[in-house]
């Protein structure tokens, strides 16, 4: 295992570049993804090392991507779709809640989806209302698929390794703000980080922070201003949505007896709900305040950067929910 | 369009009965499944193939073991003719655990992967690109195999067939797009859903080889169809073809007024080409069977579907454990409400 620093960019397109190595039935699809080496680079290099059609540039026409990936994983092949962003994923619903999640119950276990669908999701920069969406909240509510949203490089690259070994179809949110985070990567063929397992990114006593990708960084800025004033925030990097460890997070919330949870899709109705709501079921005598919920605001991603900045959930207001929780 | 007396029969004595056969499974199979629908005894929506049997008998008499097919949730001939256990069949319709998919599918998700039948498919037009997948697949893998995917004529209207032509006329992929056209979308004539009727005209501009052809004799679709299968399994590349046949009965079971969107006069005109006729006509002339054998057989199909479905009611439903099986390969679902 060599440790190595890269961003989060190279960390999923390392991981990519691993497992087509290691499985000749990993093929990658998607618009603009090979010739153009992809709208955010994450592919550079790929379609020279790998040809087509193991890269396959594909026409823009989502449904028929996820659609065309979901019957080749049923016979075999391991595709990962990237999606330009996850906002247009939004046209492949039917084919990825209909038809990939709904594979393996309604065959009754005689097929299954190996199919990853990968892509920035969030709000990048002045992308405005039709490009910023944060879809893994959705995907996590349907049965049958895994959702999960890492925050790092070493995660991204881990996690990615084991989505494409996964044999259900996984949604692999990248937020387009941390493909130039950079990390320390523990470049091996058999790094897997496994889902379903939350990690205390920065411990603290007093109240638990609780979020996923690019909030997890949000938490961790305001958990460093908390601190200059003595207040101890744990941070909990949730990673992975759909399985969710709820242990982890629960440990955390009976040391600490307050919690937040942090997203930056809308909020009502959004992710961050359901943690909020499971804290409340089943930590209740543990807790000293009401759950703390901090969302996007509850309208459509406008385009002035003021106006964009207001509407994505910074430190400060991290810090305004914990002083809601009482401290 | 081509009678069977203008044929030359190419099929011997024992094919030509045995497609009889099939037929005449597929009929009586499904007007059982018409009546264990009134009995209460299956649920939801159930879409019988009546009228259309000699287009999937005719196409997947000529496909290779390792052929795939797909198609939507008029499903119940397909799984037949793919090797499902008729069973198993009728005990997914009835919601049965000894099912093919253990009771959770129903009519019109029925699949058996392992005879490389890939269902079953309930959202119109939704399965089109997983078809295209299937030959995808093979032709990434190096294999000579061919894919069936069948579609009905309101599903040839749905965004994602044109956007699966595409990729299939840009890739070449070895699928056979199978358009039954039966003249009704539902409840809805083919002339009041469709811009052009002349709906394999739609492969035209993917570069799509493509043709119209008749679905109710089976041995001029077979003629057909062991020509367009060679040319996709030798040239890897699709074709489109819209195969006019003819439903007898309602869209699905519920489809309870169609004087809604035809007439009784309509329905018995069609009946003048009813394919098992049609192949009876050739049995009788070629002296390939006698009026009373053809009772006979009758009458052992008869018995057989009775007997089918009497298994199949006499298994159980699934046990309310099972509701948690099968969501993910390898990992268990929260419990409870």
């Amino acid at each position: 295992m060599a440790i190595k620093e890269m961003t989060y960019r190279e960390a999923v397109r390392q991981a990519m570049v691993d497992e087509m190595e290691r499985d000749p039935n990993v093929f990658l699809m998607g618009e603009d993804i090979g010739r153009y080496q992809g709208t955010f680079r994450v592919t550079q290099g790929l379609f020279n090392q790998f040809k087509q059609v193991r890269v396959l540039d594909t026409p823009i026409t989502e449904p028929g991507i996820v659609g065309l990936a979901t019957g080749a994983a049923m016979v075999g092949l391991r595709p990962i779709v990237e999606m330009m962003t996850m906002s247009f994923s939004i046209l492949a619903l039917d084919q990825i809640i209909n038809h990939s999640a709904k594979v393996h119950y309604m065959t009754a276990g005689q097929a299954c989806v190996p199919l990853v669908i990968r892509g920035p999701g969030g709000a990048a920069n002045q992308l405005s209302a039709q490009h910023s969406h944060s879809m893994e909240g959705w995907y996590a509510h349907v049965p049958g698929l895994k959702v999960v949203a890492p925050a790092f490089p070493a995660d991204a690259y881990g996690m990615l390794k084991t989505a494409v070994r996964d044999d259900n179809p996984v949604i692999f949110t990248e937020h387009p703000t941390l493909y130039g985070v950079k990390g320390e990567v523990p470049v091996d063929m058999d790094y897997l980080v496994p889902f379903g397992k939350a990690n205390i990114v920065r411990q603290g006593s007093d109240i638990s922070l609780i979020a996923y990708s690019k909030m997890v960084h949000v938490c961790l800025e305001a958990a460093e201003k908390l601190a200059g004033e003595g207040i101890q925030a744990e941070v909990v990097d949730v990673r992975s949505l759909l399985p969710l460890d709820v242990e982890t997070i629960y440990a955390s919330v009976r040391r600490t007896h307050r919690a937040v949870v942090v997203y930056e899709d809308w909020r009502s109705g959004g992710f961050g709900a359901e943690i909020a709501a499971r804290i409340g079921e089943d930590c209740f005598d543990d807790l000293d305040a009401p759950v703390g919920r901090v969302g996007g605001l509850n309208v459509p991603m406008p385009y002035a950067r003021v106006l964009e900045l207001q509407c994505i959930p910074n430190a400060d207001d991290v810090i305004a929910a914990v002083r809601k929780a009482g401290l | 369009m081509a009678q069977p007396a203008e044929l030359t029969i190419e099929e011997s004595p024992a094919v030509l009965e045995e497609l009889y056969r099939q037929m005449l499974f597929i009929r009586h199979f499904e007007e059982k499944c018409n009546q264990v629908y009134r009995m209460g005894k299956a649920g939801g929506y159930l879409h019988v193939y009546i009228g259309m049997e000699a287009t999937a008998v005719g196409w997947l008499s000529m496909l290779r073991k390792d052929d795939y097919v797909i198609t939507a949730y008029r499903d119940h001939a397909q799984a037949l003719l793919m090797g499902d256990d008729p069973v198993a069949v009728m005990a997914e319709i009835m919601g049965r655990r000894g099912g093919t998919s253990r009771g959770k599918g129903g009519s019109m998700h029925l699949y058996d992967i392992k005879n490389n039948f890939f269902g079953g498919w309930g959202i119109v037009g939704g399965h089109i690109p997983l078809g295209a997948g299937l030959a995808f697949g093979s032709k990434y893998k190096g294999e000579d195999r061919v894919t069936l995917n069948f579609l009905g004529d309101g599903a040839s209207n749905a965004g994602v067939f044109y956007e699966t032509l595409n990729m299939a006329g840009l890739w070449d992929l070895p699928c056979i797009f199978l358009i039954e056209n039966n003249e009704f979308a539902m409840g809805t004539r083919l002339e009041y859903h469709a811009a052009n009727v002349e709906l394999h005209r739609k492969g035209y501009p993917f570069g799509i080889r493509h043709e119209r052809m008749d679905g109710m004799d089976v041995l001029a679709v077979r003629k057909a169809a062991r020509r367009i299968i060679d040319y996709v399994r030798t040239e890897q590349r699709p074709y489109l073809v819209e195969v006019m046949n003819y439903r007898f009965a309602g869209h699905g079971a519920a489809d309870n007024d169609q004087s809604l969107y035809r007439t009784p006069d309509e329905v018995e005109a069609a009946k003048a080409r009813d394919p098992i006729r049609l192949l009876e006509r050739v049995i009788l002339d070629q002296g390939v069977l006698t009026q009373e054998q053809i009772e006979a057989i009758h009458a052992e199909i008869e018995d057989q579907v009775q007997d089918i479905y009497e298994k199949a009611d006499a298994m159980p439903f699934p046990d309310p454990e099972e509701v948690y099986d099968n969501v993910y390969t390898d990992m268990e679902v929260e419990k409870g409400h």
